[in-house]
């Protein structure tokens, strides 16, 4: 069973403390090729936690049968299995969104936020915990690419919502700035995910230094988080 | 190697007394290309002052820095005119103030503001508007157009339409888009001739406004403002590539000569590649600097799809600068170089 302190922690980890995307930066590689459109980022977002969230109970259910020298090669057999099926769904369910997100559905089994969470969490924890981990983590990262996609899309084209139809029909995306505005189209180009992922990252050490000296009462002065990753 | 010469005392090298020859050095070209191609260039160098001076004081402002000091160096109002001078002249009002705020803010104070910037500011912003908006920054005025200040103010604050009749390729581009077009049945030396976009060596007008800045270079060296490394070893690159190029096929290439008077060849030699902060600072290290810019931006304007490679060169040797650096310290006066 699982505490509600515990929850709680597991949640706020994924959502911001751990957020895959603007503290560990992992999975930049779908970060910057998909968030072109709030669209794609979220539905790539969407099959990521549906990996994550069930390869992460396997994983924890198995965790005591698992060899652990050859933990690695069962953990990427358990996550592309689960790729293969979510692979398959969305290419029933949305065609062309399918075509759009292309190639990084697939490569979902080499996003290394699945492979970090399978082996840091889930490896170590029972099957329950694993869950909303794997569920919380993919929030995050959902949360940061919708923002990120918005973004960008916003920018870079004065739309949002862009390819709404291809996952509702009967929803058209918005054109919130003029007709006329040119679009800076390097928002579109992945110079301009880094650039915004940046500023992202920066705003969230901002948020959580001017959250830290409120705390810490007036006077006293905190040193900023520091962002820390060592693989991409 | 590396040593400035004496009398020490008299060296007066404050950021602002460099940052105003700098500045006096860009004046005949100026002077030219308000002659020639036409007094835009005037209301362009304004707004981008105008925006660079905000953009830096909004910066400095944020980041807590004294506002007065930083904002009378001179080195943002430096940043703003090479940036009007690498946009075309009628580039509407938003452009230049786009390229200008993101050079300022992005390029140079998210960065660690003056002196800490790894890139090239204005060629940032030329880099960003030209992968962005393409199509504004591809055209630039046709020749003979006449236009009264109100039309040219006109046309930037977007009051006037934007007729096609008015923007003219660039000799460069002009050569590019013939050869392209007539594959086989047209040379240089003819294009060279015929067409009005060219004068005696390179384009007509704008062959000028190079020679301008080569002169204000040349100045700026006298006054030992910039060394001669960087910008030599910049002209050297493009036209030993382009005099190889032009002696195995003089009738699909251009001579070196049209290349150095063409394009950023001699605002990019003089007030670009030899940029304190964003070069090399060793001696070696800027003659690599200039000479792999020189055959980049050659490769790039010849071959590449964009109008011309200064800008793009630059900021692919800003980013070596460390590692070029790192490996052409001088040694240590008095002792061998250990190797």
């Amino acid at each position: 069973m699982i505490s509600r302190e515990e929850f709680s922690q597991i949640r706020d980890n994924g959502i911001w403390q751990q957020n895959t995307s603007l503290v560990q930066i992992l999975g930049l590689c779908p970060l910057l090729a998909v968030t072109t459109n709030l669209v794609n980022g979220v539905m790539l977002s969407l099959a990521t936690i549906i990996v994550m969230a069930i390869a992460n109970v396997a994983v924890a259910a198995l965790r005591n049968l698992i060899p652990h020298e050859i933990r690695i090669p069962v953990f990427i057999l358990i996550v592309a299995a689960l790729v293969t099926v979510v692979d398959l769904i969305f290419n029933a369910q949305f065609h062309e969104l399918y075509r759009v997100l292309g190639i990084f559905i697939p490569l979902i089994v080499t996003n290394c936020i699945v492979l970090a969470r399978v082996e840091a969490f889930a490896n170590k924890n029972p099957p329950l915990q694993s869950a909303f981990d794997g569920l919380f983590m993919g929030v995050g990262m959902l949360w940061t690419l919708a923002l990120l996609g918005g973004l960008r899309e916003l920018i870079g084209g004065g739309t949002l919502f862009s390819g709404i139809d291809m996952v509702f029909p009967a929803l058209l995306p918005l054109q919130l700035l003029p007709a006329n505005y040119p679009g800076l189209l390097l928002a579109m180009l992945p110079p301009g995910a880094f650039i915004l992922l940046g500023c992202l990252i920066a705003w969230k050490n901002w948020v959580e230094t001017r959250a830290a000296a409120r705390h810490a009462g007036p006077g006293s002065h905190q040193a900023p988080p520091v962002v820390v990753s060592d693989s991409v | 190697m590396g040593f400035t010469t004496p009398p020490y005392l008299l060296a007066d090298v404050s950021v602002r007394r460099v940052m105003l020859q700098v500045l006096l050095g860009l004046l005949p070209g100026i002077a030219a290309y308000v002659w020639l191609i036409g007094p835009s260039i005037v209301m362009q160098l304004l707004i981008a002052t105008l925006a660079a001076l905000f953009g830096e004081a909004l910066m400095l402002w944020l980041r807590g820095k004294p506002l007065m000091l930083f904002l009378t160096d001179g080195s943002v109002i430096v940043t703003a005119w090479l940036i009007a001078l690498a946009f075309p002249p009628l580039a509407p009002w938003w452009l230049v103030v786009l390229g200008t705020l993101f050079a300022v803010v992005v390029a140079k104070h998210l960065y660690g503001g003056l002196g800490q910037n790894p890139f090239n500011p204005a060629m940032v912003a030329f880099a960003v508007c030209i992968v962005s908006f393409p199509a504004l920054m591809s055209q630039w005025p046709a020749l003979g157009l006449q236009l009264t200040w109100v039309g040219q103010f006109e046309i930037i604050a977007g009051l006037a339409p934007r007729i096609d009749v008015m923007t003219g390729a660039t000799p460069l581009d002009a050569i590019k888009t013939a050869l392209k077009l007539g594959e086989g049945t047209v040379d240089v030396p003819t294009l060279l001739a015929t067409q009005e976009v060219f004068g005696n060596f390179a384009g007509r007008g704008w062959e000028w406004v190079s020679a301008g800045y080569l002169l204000g270079g040349l100045w700026l060296w006298q006054r030992k403002i910039v060394s001669w490394h960087a910008p030599l070893a910049f002209i050297g690159g493009l036209s030993l590539l382009a005099a190889m190029l032009w002696a195995w096929n003089p009738l699909q290439f251009a001579s070196p000569l049209f290349h150095l008077f063409s394009g950023g060849s001699m605002l990019g030699a003089f007030f670009i590649v030899t940029d304190p902060v964003s070069g090399c600072t060793t001696v070696k290290g800027k003659l690599i600097f200039g000479f792999s810019a020189g055959v980049i931006a050659y490769t790039i304007r010849v071959f590449g799809g964009y109008p011309d490679g200064v800008a793009f060169a630059v900021l692919l040797l800003n980013l070596c600068v460390p590692l070029i650096d790192m490996y052409t310290q001088p040694p240590i006066f008095g002792m061998k170089n250990e190797k």
